[in-house]
């Protein structure tokens, strides 16, 4: 009778870790989704910038600094993909940066701003950064949601013995890049 | 925690569709039967007539389901358009689809110059937005992108499915009550001098005045249930859109904007209104959210916007499109540099 009472605990307890354990494998891949989610609008970034660039730069007297700018951005941008999403951040912010100020310089330029070309790379980048805000808004939810659910009771007991480490958000704090503490053991 | 409000949001609202619907079929149920009854005086017939009306409005709620979202946009002559259409606008509802992590919906302009938008389908999964081309043509994107994230928010909040199937169950409650209203009204006299012969009795003579009763109220009722929870959602929409778009001016500029303009919408009516992003019928009263009223007054929803963000309310729209004129209203100035509104600006003149 003893026996079959303490195997029923036992059997409970199987069950409820590996139904907690499930929801924390289920929340992991819903961050990398969200990560992938950005990293597609990031690359269509890195994309459109040349175009951009090539239909800016026939223009006479057009600041040719900026345009150094925003290519050394991408540039820098592109090879920070593999750093981390604390320093990818950083990296995106700074480009980010690079084009606003290509934009205002355009503002300058009435022929340019006609230009239907131009037009429409404006609001394809546009949308691509908004799309990478919004993707973060995101990711950073789910982030969230997971960060709390493996230090809180239950899960907290046994997060980190199954490997359940916990993630950065995709923002780039200066404080947070202080203390790099990337988790490589990304997916 | 944000998320959780949202989460039990949608849980609300699917809890509430169930809800209204089952309030609508038993409404149903209860005219089914008095009508049955009292038609025909046989209190047996009243069992299949419930019987009858209980199934039209179960079908008709099955349908509206399935096919009511490509019912609403054809009714409202929407056209599906491509991202080559309008780049923008396909821009602009793609960000705000992944700002509240829903799929892409599919997306439609209706020809009118009166400018509005609405949301509908039976999920996330299945829906559609439609936005007519006077809208499209008076916003920038930043307001383009307001109205864009209250119409996803309806979308991610099942706020479209809960309007869909209310429309059609309420809107069979009418057609049954109006019928029945209908029928008395053609069949009254024969029944008067029948009555003479069978001498009814007084028990049907009651079961009939009841019938009248619930054929006048439960159509009413009906619809007050679903103008309260209509304008509440209104409100939500527009505070959940912000939560999307970080940016509430967008929103209170489009308000704005669509508020001053008072064209109706020719293809909107009374089935279809609840829908809509802002009131396509404009009532000669445009002041306050009245009982009856689909959408609360758009000043309100501003303010509850400008609320959100800590900025002080405004009393005229006007304020919102152009700084200069609350400046002006401010220094109390005689001939502030834009027109003054007139006192009932939300009337059509």
């Amino acid at each position: 009778m003893e026996l079959i009472v303490v195997i029923a605990i036992i059997v409970i307890i199987a069950l409820v870790v590996a139904g907690i354990y499930n929801g924390l494998v289920s929340r992991r891949n819903r961050i990398d989704e969200a990560l992938g989610q950005i990293e597609v609008q990031l690359k269509r970034r890195h994309d459109l910038i040349p175009n951009l660039v090539e239909a800016v730069k026939g223009y006479m007297g057009f600041e040719q600094s900026v345009l150094t700018k925003v290519t050394e951005a991408r540039a820098n941008a592109v090879a920070a993909g593999a750093q981390g999403p604390a320093a990818q951040a950083q990296a995106e912010n700074n480009l980010t940066g690079a084009l606003r100020s290509l934009f205002a310089v355009v503002e300058n330029y009435p022929d340019l701003k006609a230009n239907q070309n131009v037009m429409q790379l404006q609001e394809e980048l546009t949308t691509t950064e908004n799309q990478i805000s919004f993707s973060r808004q995101h990711y950073n939810a789910t982030v969230l949601d997971y960060n709390n659910a493996i230090q809180t009771i239950p899960a907290v007991l046994f997060a980190g013995i199954l490997g359940f480490v916990k993630r950065e958000f995709f923002d780039a704090e200066p404080e947070a890049t202080e203390v790099p503490k990337v988790d490589l053991n990304l997916g | 925690m944000a998320t959780a409000t949202f989460y039990d949001q949608i849980g609300a609202n699917k809890r509430n569709s169930v809800l209204l619907a089952l309030v609508v079929v038993v409404l149903l149920g209860a005219l089914g039967l008095t009508i049955g009854w009292a038609v025909t005086g046989e209190r047996a017939a009243a069992i299949p007539s419930t019987g009858i009306a209980i199934a039209v409005g179960l079908i008709a709620a099955v349908f509206s389901y399935f096919g009511g979202a490509s019912l609403v946009l054809s009714v409202s002559g929407a056209k599906e358009i491509g991202p080559q259409d309008a780049p923008q606008l396909f821009n602009v509802v793609s960000e705000m689809a992944t700002a509240a992590n829903v799929p892409m919906p599919r997306v439609y302009i209706i020809d009118d110059t009166a400018p509005n938008a609405f949301a509908t389908g039976r999920d996330p999964q299945h829906a559609s937005v439609a936005i007519t081309s006077g809208l499209l043509q008076k916003l920038d994107r930043e307001e383009l992108q307001g109205v864009m994230a209250h119409e996803l928010s309806h979308v991610r909040n099942f706020d479209i499915r809960f309007s869909l199937m209310v429309g059609v169950l309420v809107g069979s409650i009418a057609l049954l009550a109006d019928f029945f209203l209908r029928f008395t009204f053609w069949g009254g006299g024969r029944r008067g001098r029948d009555s003479n012969d069978s001498g009814g009795g007084g028990l049907q003579i009651i079961v009939f005045v009841v019938a009248i009763v619930l054929a006048i109220l439960a159509p009413i009722m009906a619809r007050l249930v679903q103008m309260a929870v209509s304008r509440q959602r209104e409100y939500l929409a527009d505070a959940s859109g912000v939560e999307l778009t970080r940016n509430p001016v967008g929103l209170e500029r489009a308000l704005a904007k669509i508020t001053l303009d008072t064209e109706p919408l020719e293809v909107a009516n009374r089935a279809t209104q609840h829908l809509y992003f802002e009131n396509p019928i404009k009532a000669a009263t445009g002041q306050s959210s009245n009982l009856f009223s689909t959408h609360p007054a758009a000043l309100d929803r501003i303010n509850r916007l400008r609320q959100l963000s800590g900025q002080s309310a405004v009393t005229d729209p006007h304020e919102v499109l152009d700084p200069r004129f609350a400046a002006a209203a401010l220094r109390g100035a005689a001939t502030p540099s834009v027109p003054p509104a007139p006192p009932g600006w939300n009337r059509p003149s």
